[in-house]
């Protein structure tokens, strides 16, 4: 038996990358959505402003969330590779077949939806990481009563004042924030990214019904009494909650907000 | 005889490796229900050879479903629209009178089309040589019982080895990936106690020898077990990404 070739060299080794990335954002999209339900309290998003100052702020999340995107072109990248290697592997395709009679669609165009995703991503971070990494969006003053829980906003104006500031003086608490609120109420304006987000969630839907199951076999995790428990979690969770939950955001925004 | 059919055949045909195929009709006329395909595909040569012309090559040995010799991608599906069967075991009954069908050699870049529907498929020999095989010394026949197996090990080991190594799971997936039957192959000797000594080098040299043949990567669409003419299952091939991960990342190749 010859010597072994290295590990990142081989098919398997790429879908060991592919599986590990895939379930790393996995777990972010379930921290994305929590975090973000905070979009549906209604305080004219200062729980929302809070916190999106905390994780653009806070160095062990920013690390993550390096992580996070090296996880995103790692993936892609990795993806691409494997898709012109299978690509070789079949030089003259099949006049007629039938996939449909064997294996599921989204199993099947896995590159197709990871496209839609990436430009998915590509356009939703200009929408809100860049523009609230580069001074595009205004700050904004909240004053609480600490005795009534009364909270006032004001907008500070233009390029006037760019501090993140929270603290108490005299029962009132003052925080004054950057207001990604603002430019979600902006952005889900526009019927058309509204229409794409949707679509886009229906894409993660069908990208993670596969997705998340075929990462734990690519692991050689495949045990009968546990295999069901994942099926279910990559159906109703990653393939039915989570999309649901991100895709209400933008039609809440569009229709009631 | 009432109940035979007409039938139209589309058939690849392709003079060797280095000629580009194509698809010529043929009409295959009076075909009995009660014909496999292959029988089929006689019938339709012998009428070629009668009118002097090249008959239609195709893989075939036992046709008793148990050699893996037989081949077809028949309307888009390895071994026909039947699951579990081959093409040999494929009756014409399973089709109408009237149709068309599509017949196609297994398409691989590692499966080079010897002529027309014939592939060669030796890169699964190279594979087996790699590594499917376990190293003992000849001498006396050991003890019944003398190497004691759960039945649950046994059985599964045994559900791996009927691998016909006939290729469908390669035709049948979109990434061309000859995994399924790797996995088997790897298995039936990871999960028996005589596999063990070569259990952690066998998965490496296997897949190795499989990269390099150039086969496509697993994209767990499970077509392959969909369309295994002996049941082959999906967990082997989990087995296979355990066996050979804990080689890369837990198995040392030289004395630490």
């Amino acid at each position: 038996m010859s010597k072994s070739t290295h590990l990142f060299s081989s098919s398997l080794g790429k879908k060991l990358i592919m599986s590990l990335t895939g379930l790393f954002l996995c777990t972010f999209l379930i921290v994305h959505l929590i975090g973000n339900l905070q979009l549906f309290y209604d305080d004219q998003g200062k729980a929302f402003n809070d916190y999106a100052h905390f994780m653009t702020h806070f160095t062990p999340i920013r690390i993550v969330s390096y992580l996070l995107y090296a996880s995103i072109v790692i993936h892609a990248v990795y993806a691409l590779v494997l898709t012109i290697n299978n690509r070789k592997a079949r030089p003259v395709r099949y006049a007629a077949y039938e996939g449909s009679a064997n294996s599921a669609w989204s199993s099947r165009n896995m590159g197709l939806l990871g496209t839609v995703l990436l430009v998915f991503i590509v356009t939703h971070m200009s929408n809100f990481w860049w523009k609230y990494h580069n001074d595009g969006v205004p700050y904004i003053e909240y004053r609480t009563d600490l005795t009534t829980q009364e909270t006032t906003a004001t907008e500070l104006v233009g390029e006037e004042y760019t501090d993140y500031v929270k603290y108490v003086d005299n029962d009132i608490e003052i925080l004054k924030a950057k207001d990604l609120y603002k430019q979600v109420q902006f952005t889900f304006q526009n019927w058309v990214l509204v229409a794409f987000y949707v679509i886009a969630m229906a894409a993660l839907s069908f990208h993670l019904i596969h997705g998340f199951k075929s990462a734990f076999q690519t692991l050689g995790f495949d045990h009968q009494k546990y295999a069901p428990i994942i099926r279910f979690i990559g159906i109703w969770l990653f393939g039915v909650a989570i999309p649901i939950g991100f895709a209400a955001m933008p039609i809440y925004f569009y229709f009631f907000n | 005889m009432s109940g035979n059919m007409n039938l139209t055949l589309k058939v690849w045909r392709q003079k060797n490796d280095k000629t580009r195929g194509k698809f010529i009709t043929y009409q295959a006329n009076n075909i009995s229900p009660d014909m496999s395909f292959l029988e089929m595909l006689d019938v339709v040569n012998e009428e070629l050879v009668r009118k002097g012309e090249d008959p239609i090559h195709f893989d075939h040995d036992c046709r008793e479903g148990i050699c893996g010799m037989c081949s077809l991608h028949i309307n888009g599906r390895p071994h026909g629209p039947k699951q579990g069967t081959t093409t040999c075991q494929l009756h014409m009954r399973s089709f109408h009178d009237g149709q068309t069908i599509v017949i196609e050699p297994w398409r691989a870049a590692a499966f080079p089309v010897i002529k027309d529907l014939a592939v060669d498929r030796s890169a699964f020999d190279r594979i087996q040589q790699a590594g499917g095989y376990i190293n003992v010394n000849t001498g006396g026949v050991p003890d019944a019982n003398s190497i004691p197996i759960p039945k649950v090990i046994a059985d599964e080991a045994f559900e791996s080895a009927t691998c016909i190594s006939c290729g469908a799971c390669v035709a049948a997936c979109k990434n061309a990936s000859a995994m399924l039957f790797v996995s088997a192959k790897i298995s039936q000797y990871a999960l028996l106690p005589q596999g063990q000594t070569e259990r952690y080098s066998r998965a490496q040299a296997m897949v190795a020898q499989m990269d390099a043949e150039g086969f496509g990567s697993c994209t767990n669409t499970g077509a392959c077990e969909a369309e295994c003419p002996v049941g082959i299952k999906l967990t082997n091939i989990a087995r296979m990404n355990r066996e050979y991960l804990t080689a890369k990342l837990f198995k040392e190749e030289e004395p630490h």
